[in-house]
């Protein structure tokens, strides 16, 4: 689209401003001065000659008009002035004219143009814009219906999935300060580039809102810190997946739940954020169920597991023990099964609660078993005001939890497994940990009536060999 | 409806979808007939059926109820459980 040199003035019938101005344009024209107007929903207020079509909006687009009216001078091609609403002497000095606007008010606001109306933005720049995604495009033929395209194309974890258009995925790209065509990362199975742009497809997949896309890039770029060995992960036989926990002002700010029901369904955020992540390794990284994902059973976790700490306890949050300030937002990835629940109504004092948690934690990958699998404990407002009401601090009762948790080597040895009984530990009379030093996490969440606790056990290969848990910054 | 959708997977597959492979011999094949329920469609088929057989194949029968509306749902589960193959007429 090129503008001619002259005078552009962009409208709407709807903006009285404009209606007020319908005269002056017309007085511009008589004063003998090239005139085009550009009208973006009705004409027959004007009475010039050179009236343009803008329904579509490119012209408005192009010349990147936030209000009407607007005019514009063109010389050479190139804009050389621009007059935002209606003010008479700016208008005579700038278009050198004595005379013109008389009798109208001195001055005028004009209304918002509609091409930045919500909505509307990513259309045109879809349509009009030179924003040229470094990603494929795929056309639908007609009659072919864009949700059942995505299931068809192997996109989706089974549910129903958002069609990433460009409008949605511009969208959600607003949701990051960062480039569109940077690169995370290498993402596992296949080793393919994963860019902010491609995530972002994924996050319109998941259902995500842009302003939860930071957690979401944050999530991904833990999931590629090679300490978290997404590659095992992914593809070992036992059940875990990724999941998330946010803490920080932007939990928030998204409206993150770390009440009740926490774990499971109804937040929109907790809920597709992990789903993003999920989405982004089936899809770019290729980590498909029963291809490279050999999970044996796999767990309702595989679909997307992210929660938000409460941090409205004396304890330090996750973030925190983890080294970040409590004002910074963070995500910290851990492997995770589905949670096992850990039931004592009794206990008024730390230390019955403690014999309560650790015999659940006992029974962890087989209660003969110790070393294994790292476990987080999601700790419900319930248990959490008895350690509170007594003075326990996390860090003590982390210390608590790991004593009660030490366990006789000769009654380790897997009875059923010849080959694990003769592992290092049985047969041996000094106490063994049944998690490895830093191998349990508290968290605090949950709803307020239950006395409860979530055991979220991880993936059996932990530390070096495996999986740990890794945190990092979300970036907005 | 939406016209154009952006990739979410690496890009290491084409988008067109391949046809599966074809099969090389009839001898052995279980081959599905399946009768649209036109006029007459069923002596062109018995015909098929017979070439086939001589052929090896193992041909099995089936018949939409109206050639007017796509297959139900129950006989394309049961053709796709049956066969390795299926020829089915577009019109007469």
């Amino acid at each position: 689209m090129k503008f001619t040199d002259g005078i552009i003035v962009v409208v709407k019938k709807d903006c009285p401003t404009c209606l007020l101005i319908a005269p002056v344009l017309k007085e511009l024209e008589q004063a003998g001065k090239t005139i085009s107007v550009y009208y973006q929903d009705a004409s027959d207020f004007l009475s010039v000659a050179n009236v343009i079509d803008d329904r579509e909006l490119e012209a408005s687009y192009r010349l990147n008009i936030e209000t009407v009216p607007t005019l514009v001078t063109f010389s050479g091609g190139e804009e050389s002035g621009r007059l935002i609403g209606w003010a008479r002497e700016e208008w005579r000095t700038s278009l050198g004219l004595e005379s013109l606007g008389e009798g109208l008010p001195d001055w005028r606001p004009g209304c918002g143009s509609r091409s930045v109306e919500p909505e509307i933005v990513e259309i045109l720049e879809a349509k009009f814009g030179n924003f040229d995604f470094a990603v494929r495009k795929i056309s639908l033929p007609a009659l072919v219906d864009d949700i059942e395209h995505c299931f068809e194309s192997g996109w989706t974890d089974g549910l129903p999935v958002v069609p990433p258009t460009q409008e949605r995925v511009l969208r959600m790209l607003k949701g990051t300060s960062r480039a569109a065509d940077e690169v995370l990362g290498i993402l596992p199975p296949y080793f393919v580039k994963c860019t902010v742009s491609k995530v972002a497809i994924n996050a319109v997949l998941a259902g995500c809102k842009p302003e939860y896309f930071p957690v979401v890039l944050a999530s991904i770029e833990a999931a590629l810190d090679p300490a978290f060995c997404l590659h095992g992960l992914l593809a070992t036989t036992w059940f875990s997946g990724p999941m998330a926990i946010v803490n920080g002002p932007i939990r928030s700010d998204i409206n993150m739940n770390w009440g009740g029901n926490v774990l499971g369904q109804g937040n929109r955020a907790n809920a597709t954020i992990g789903r993003a992540l999920q989405l982004t390794v089936r899809n770019v990284g290729g980590g498909e169920p029963q291809k490279t994902d050999q999970s044996a059973f796999g767990s309702p976790v595989k679909y997307g597991f992210c929660f938000a700490e409460d941090e409205n306890t004396p304890w330090t949050t996750l973030s925190e023990e983890r080294g970040l300030e409590r004002n910074v937002s963070a995500v910290t990835l851990f492997s995770a099964d589905g949670p096992i629940g850990c039931v004592d109504q009794s206990s008024r004092e730390p230390e019955g609660l403690i014999y309560s948690l650790a015999g659940t934690l006992k029974g962890i990958n087989h209660i003969d078993m110790a070393n294994a699998s790292d476990a987080v404990v999601v700790i419900g407002p319930e248990h959490g005001r008895v350690f509170d009401n007594a003075g326990w601090s996390k860090e003590r009762t982390v210390g608590a939890l790991q004593t009660a948790l030490l366990i006789r080597g000769k009654s380790l040895g897997m009875g059923t497994d010849p080959e694990v009984e003769k592992n290092e530990h049985s047969g041996q009379s000094e106490k063994i940990a049944k998690f490895r030093k830093g191998g349990l996490t508290l968290v605090r969440a949950g709803g307020q009536a239950g006395l409860f606790s979530a055991i979220i056990p991880g993936w059996i290969m932990k530390g070096a060999p495996g999986t740990d848990p890794v945190t990092k910054e979300i970036k907005l | 409806m939406t016209s154009v959708l952006l990739d979410p997977t690496g890009e290491l597959q084409p988008v067109e979808r391949y046809p599966i492979k074809k099969a090389t011999s009839l001898l052995g094949l279980k081959l599905g007939l399946l009768d649209i329920s036109k006029a007459r469609g069923d002596v062109f088929l018995d015909r098929l059926d017979a070439l086939f057989a001589e052929a090896g194949a193992t041909v099995f029968r089936y018949k939409k109820p109206t050639f007017a509306r796509p297959a139900p749902i129950s006989l394309i589960q049961e053709i796709i459980g049956n066969v390795d193959a299926v020829i089915e007429g577009l019109a007469d």
